[in-house]
């Protein structure tokens, strides 16, 4: 048996996942409360406990981890022009799985500086100007930066021909700097694979250490990536195969956690009528959003609150019932429905979300009048005629009615201007692995992309 | 001389895509770095694309006679935004009715533009005021 250990070390949860690579068949899967605070190895080894050994003991051939523990990666960036180069740094660090604390444009202030201060992000995107474009606010901003009492990893991804004089001046207080290439190379181009992956080596290079991670990288060989990203790249996959092996095609993942609801999108996302126009930034092929507001414990206040009367609508339920409700995931944030109206408002809550996180993540078509006639105008993805959207996280799994939750992901007639998928099949990633076939990627293309296959199954 | 980077665009709910090709290939093949932020374009985009760009002209399109009320505060939003003193050039069918360019050129200068063409006006003319106020500009 050739056996593999795939881990996520996830905010709450230690998930430990051991894979067959011969018979491509999961052994077992396991969790157990992260140990931050204490050593990291404690909750991996409690949920690897939990899966009964073979006789001799386990020989993992690889260990491979992804981590969201001690807050995730997070990020604030910071563009030149909001919508522009603020925005493309802002979804350049998302691709690349971090928490996006916030986003800045223009000149920096000392009441920016202080919101840096105070948020203590783990990397500092910079960004601004397109190539050969304004040099002018990114150098200032560098050399406001150095004001900031602690040093920061820095990664620059703005106007390429001040890119090394930024660098300098950052040096000057900060490390690791590195640079990648601008995210905005021209006006209206996305180009955030670098910036990505510069993130991406600043994450294993120098934040597992300062998050006391590596202790475990004694045992494991490298934590490879933050979860999100593990997820990103096993949707990727999923969707575009390898090789000879072919993928399920264009697709939407759908992560509904207690904190946040991500949604991942792997599509084009071109108009699917014609003589429609485009307009704004081009969306990322792979493309993750993140609301901090829609979750199911943690943020369900906000989410209550962001769904107005529809939690009534959809419950028939007074004011009084919700609330009540809302006490519950306040009080007990790990509770796992016991009653049939905790069942129902979980479904309820869960569905909202989802109809909210997908509103939110695909584009909008929008009837513009001129002298001419009515003209189309299309903003961020079109993902009506998108044929699969799977679903994912814990409130999902849970569920005996998944499909009823995932219905939230699918096209209103009443809002007949936001472009989510009319008819998509509903699929379901039971057995909760697509973080780790996101991980065995890095190995084992096929065996994760025919694992997945095999184990995420239709509703 | 450093090429010169213009923002170029239909301004308002104009669809006129076929003259913006035109305009954009003969300042490209005339040196210049055309940023073209084609049809429907708002005062907004023109002036992000600039600041982003550090663009030395705005030149904006209006084909069907709705210019005047498009092309208001355009010159106000710039002085907002930290990028006042851009050189900023406007032609096309700019207003509608048979109305004297004259007066329509006055209007238009009013509202802070540098330069005003009526229709009819081949891409040569700018061309060769461009080099001239860009020129001038850098002595």
């Amino acid at each position: 048996m050739q056996a593999v250990l795939l881990i996520d070390f996830g905010s709450t949860y230690t998930k430990v996942t051991i894979v067959d690579l011969d018979r491509e068949e999961i052994i077992g899967t396991a969790r157990a409360g992260t140990t931050i605070e204490t050593n990291i190895m404690d909750g991996l080894k409690e949920a690897l406990a939990q899966i009964p050994a073979p006789e001799g003991g386990w020989e993992f051939i690889r260990k491979l981890a992804c981590s969201s523990a001690a807050g995730g990666l997070k990020m604030i960036s910071s563009g030149l022009v909001k919508e522009l180069t603020g925005e493309a740094a802002r979804r350049a660090a998302l691709g690349a799985g971090a928490r996006v604390l916030q986003v800045f444009s223009y000149e920096l202030t000392t009441s920016d500086l202080d919101k840096i201060n105070a948020a203590k992000p783990d990397i500092l995107l910079l960004a601004g100007g397109t190539d050969g474009g304004n040099k002018e606010i990114i150098l200032k901003n560098a050399e406001k930066l150095c004001e900031l009492p602690s040093s920061l990893p820095v990664v620059i991804a703005g106007n390429k021909v001040v890119a090394a004089q930024v660098a300098d001046i950052l040096k000057k207080r900060h490390g690791p700097v590195v640079i990648s290439d601008n995210v905005m190379p021209e006006l209206g181009v996305l180009s955030v694979e670098s910036a990505r992956l510069a993130i991406r080596d600043v994450f294993f290079t120098h934040i597992i250490k300062a998050k006391g991670l590596d202790k475990a990288e004694e045992f494991l060989e490298r934590i490879m990536m933050p979860t999100p990203a593990a997820v990103l790249s096993a949707a990727e996959l999923l969707a575009q195969g390898h090789g000879s092996e072919r993928g399920m095609g264009e697709l939407m993942l759908v992560d509904v956690g207690g904190a946040t609801t991500d949604v991942h999108s792997i599509a084009k996302g071109d108009p699917s009528k014609p003589s429609v126009m485009l307009k704004g930034l081009p969306e990322p092929f792979a493309k993750r959003t993140v609301e901090g507001d829609l979750g199911m414990r943690y943020s369900s206040e906000a989410l209550v609150e962001v769904a107005g009367r529809r939690v009534f609508d959809y419950l028939g339920w007074t004011e009084e019932q919700v609330a009540c409700q809302l006490s519950l995931c306040k009080e007990d944030p790990w509770r796992i429905p016991q009653t049939e109206e905790e069942a129902k408002f979980d479904v309820a809550m869960g569905r909202i979300a989802v109809s909210l996180a997908v509103d939110r993540h695909v584009g909008t078509i929008e009837v513009v009048y001129t002298p001419f006639g009515a003209s189309y105008v299309q903003h961020g993805k079109d993902l009506t005629q998108l044929p699969v959207v799977i679903g994912t996280g814990g409130v999902l799994l849970h569920h005996p009615d998944a499909s009823e939750i995932l219905r939230g992901a699918v096209f209103n007639s009443a809002e007949p201007t936001i472009l989510k998928p009319q008819k998509a099949d509903f699929y379901l990633d039971k057995e909760y692995i697509l973080a780790a076939m996101g991980l065995l990627r890095e190995m084992a293309p096929q065996v994760a992309l025919r694992m997945m296959k095999k184990y995420v199954v239709k509703l | 001389m450093e090429q010169k980077t213009l923002v170029l665009g239909v301004i308002g709910s104009d669809v006129h895509a076929v003259g913006n090709r035109i305009l954009d290939y003969a300042f490209t093949q005339a040196g210049f770095k055309v940023i073209n932020i084609g049809v429907l374009a708002t005062q907004e985009e023109f002036i992000h694309a600039a600041i982003e760009t550090n663009a030395d002209v705005i030149l904006v399109s209006s084909l069907y006679g709705h210019g005047e009320m498009d092309c208001r505060g355009l010159r106000e939003k710039c002085q907002e935004t930290g990028i006042g003193h851009i050189l900023m050039y406007v032609g096309g069918n700019l207003v509608c009715g048979k109305q004297d360019f004259e007066s329509v050129k006055d209007r238009f200068l009013a509202m802070g533009f540098d330069r005003v063409y009526p229709p009819g006006t081949m891409p040569e003319t700018p061309i060769d005021d461009l080099r001239k106020d860009l020129g001038s500009s850098e002595t």
